[in-house]
């Protein structure tokens, strides 16, 4: 075999088991799914293998689904929007603090160390009718009676950015940790002021942490089921609960797999954007 | 344009000081280098001078005023830093006018004192363009442009040519120099190269572990090394111990081993008195000859060749003479002197500087 011909085969020896791994373990269910989102659950529970609209036309016309749909998007963009926030500040203290970077971004990693579960549980703990914060509140005397601070949209969203943030202060950090502070320096001595200077130069150069760390926060908590479950009243529903609700409670498959490929085609459509999003920042030579 | 004046500047970070008790002056329109070995302060020096150090101790003036509390944007400087610093998400056009924009300006001037700039660094075409598409040393010609068009009253460059390939950075010290003259601004250059800082400057300051050994024109300090730092760090030389016995107005007598009495001229050994003292003698001033060859005016000893370094249009010798080694950088037409040949190596007194031992 030639030299070429060699270095020719040579990516596909090495990507054979990563896109084994892909295949099966998500092009195969993916297929099943929507295989699935077309069979009918019938009356007395079995499904019908065929090929009906019904699902899908629950699905998509169901006042009730996009109702929940809107709101959990609305959900993940306030989530985002939050996580942006409070975790842009504290990338760039990482970024810009000298020697001990290593130490801050392992403290960041460490509630991942933690199952998300007993993350997501531990506020009602805090939140709760006895929990740490009623208590205080009433300790110090501020109220007389215990407030219900819990399962509400509010704690819904504080237990997704509790999650969330720091997807969103890691991909900032990496793309702060990447500019040249020179740059921030050159901008200062031409005249700028600091924040004409970070205004001007690391927030545009920052923009492809902050889209990469706005869209893992939204895909995310768009598809969260089991914040909402732990921290939300019975209106706070998220989409991803329909789903779980039809699949496992129901046993309704086939439903429940036209509810999920909705959610899919929706956040798909996100992602594609935002690629389209970058593609055009690419015109913008040099954010590479 | 103006006169900058390091008063008693000391720099400390934690315990580590980078810059010991500094006094200097640049005057107005001056090229002044700093130059010296990795790490000996030269950039904490020009850092302080920008703004972008806090001095820990002593006074930094700028046209008379200090300027120890004028924060960075405010003291009108041009920077230009070593890896160019270029904003990579503006265009060379928009890079240049930034420093514009936060100055009175009529945004209709903008464009014309760009332009202006651009032609002035021979890129008169590039404004449209992004930085990632120009070359190194293009790059470093529009961070150049873009630290000028501002009319700073001092141009502070660190290394700005150590990123370039051999060449162009020759093309490019030129270049820079023609530039500085054409404006007149006062500039203070940072450097670890020799060559570069003997090229370009007005003013050299050597420096050493935070310390300034000497300041002078690039003459003074290459034919009158100050220290023994200095005479080593412009060039290869050899330092002889040796001692004095007798200055008069005129000269220093030297009496060294292997050569033996050597009259110094007295205003190249301003520190040297009846005693301990060095002879400094530069590598290229010690000559190889054929024995037997006129050496009138010389001091001359024999020698063994040891060593040959070939480099084309010089030879780089080391000699032994009696128990020891010394450098030779000669020119040469012809053939080098073989390793092993004995010759008649010899100097000319007034080639030569003293130190006091
Ligand atoms: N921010 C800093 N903190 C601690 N030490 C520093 C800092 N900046 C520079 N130094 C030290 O000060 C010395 C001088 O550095 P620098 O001025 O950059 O040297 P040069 O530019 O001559 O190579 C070096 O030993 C360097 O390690
Ligand atoms: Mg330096």
């Amino acid at each position: 075999m030639s030299v070429e011909a060699r270095e020719a085969r040579q990516p596909w020896i090495l990507l054979a088991p990563a896109i084994s791994a892909v295949t099966l373990l998500l092009l195969v269910p993916l297929i099943f799914i929507v295989v699935y989102s077309f069979w009918l659950r019938t009356a007395t529970g079995a499904d019908q293998v065929g090929f009906y609209l019904d699902n899908w036309q629950e699905a998509l016309t169901d006042r009730f689904y996009r109702d929940i749909l809107f709101s959990t998007l609305r959900i993940a963009a306030i989530t985002t929007v939050v996580c942006a926030l409070m975790g842009y500040p504290a990338a760039y203290f990482i970024a810009r603090s000298r020697g001990n970077k290593v130490i801050l971004l392992l403290l960041l990693m460490l509630p991942f160390w933690i199952s998300y579960i007993i993350r997501t549980m531990s506020w009602i703990n805090i939140l709760g009718v006895s929990g740490a914060l009623n208590t205080l509140l009433m300790s110090v005397g501020i109220i007389g009676e215990p407030i219900n601070m819990l399962y509400n949209e509010t704690t819904v969203i504080l237990g997704l950015v509790h999650f969330l943030l720091p997807f969103m202060v890691l991909n900032v950090f990496v793309s702060l940790d990447g500019i040249d502070t020179n740059l921030e320096d050159a901008a200062n001595s031409l005249g700028a002021t600091k924040w004409q200077s970070f205004i001007q130069v690391t927030l545009p150069l920052s923009l492809p942490g902050l889209a990469a760390g706005g869209l893992l926060c939204f895909v995310l908590g768009a598809g969260t089921y089991i914040t909402p479950l732990v921290l939300g009243g019975p209106r706070d529903a998220m989409f991803a609960n329909l789903v779980f609700e039809a699949i496992i409670t129901q046993l309704n498959w086939p439903l429940g797999s036209a509810l999920s490929l909705m959610l899919l085609v929706v956040l798909g459509a996100l992602v594609m954007i935002y690629n389209r999003y970058l593609g055009m920042a690419q015109l913008m030579k040099g954010l590479g | 344009m103006s006169t900058v004046i390091l008063d008693k500047i000391v720099k400390r970070f934690g315990t580590f000081t980078a810059v010991h008790p500094t006094n200097l002056e640049i005057p107005e329109g001056t090229f002044l280098t700093l130059l010296g070995p990795s790490g000996c302060g030269k950039t904490t020096n020009l850092r302080m001078i920008a703004g972008l150090l806090d001095p820990t101790e002593g006074e930094i003036r700028i046209g008379g005023k200090s300027v120890n509390n004028v924060p960075i944007h405010k003291r009108n400087l041009g920077i230009v830093f070593q890896n160019y610093a270029l904003f990579p998400h503006k265009s060379v056009a928009d890079n240049v006018a930034f420093g514009l924009k936060y100055r009175n300006i009529p945004s209709s001037e903008i464009p014309g004192r760009v332009q202006k700039a651009l032609d002035l660094v021979q890129l008169p075409d590039v404004g449209d363009r992004y930085p990632k598409a120009l070359s190194g040393g293009q790059q470093q010609r529009i961070a150049l442009a873009r630290a000028i068009v501002i009319e700073p009253d001092v141009l502070l460059l660190d290394e700005p040519l150590s990123a370039l390939d051999a060449n162009l950075r020759e093309d490019m010290r030129v270049e820079l120099k023609r530039i500085q003259d054409q404006i007149g601004v006062t500039t203070v250059f940072v450097t670890h190269d020799q060559s570069e800082a003997l090229a370009m400057s007005d003013q050299i300051v050597v420096m050493s572990a935070g310390r300034v050994e000497q300041v002078g024109t690039p003459e003074e300090v290459y034919n009158r090394p100050a220290s023994e730092f200095v005479a080593n760090f412009l060039g290869a030389s050899n330092i002889i111990e040796g001692k004095c016995t007798g200055k008069d107005a005129e000269t220093a007598a030297l009496d060294v081993p292997v050569f033996g009495k050597v009259p110094v001229p007295a205003d190249k050994a301003p520190h040297v008195s009846e005693g301990a003292a060095k002879l400094v003698l530069r590598a290229e001033k010690l000559l190889l000859m054929p024995q037997g060859a006129d050496t009138t005016g010389m001091v001359t000893s024999e020698a063994v060749v040891e060593t040959v370094d070939y480099q084309g249009q010089t030879v780089r010798y080391f000699i032994r003479a009696g128990d020891r080694q010394f450098q030779a950088i000669n020119m040469i037409d012809g053939h080098p002197f073989a390793e092993g040949t004995t010759v008649t190596v010899g100097f000319r007194p007034i080639d030569c500087a003293g130190l006091p031992g």
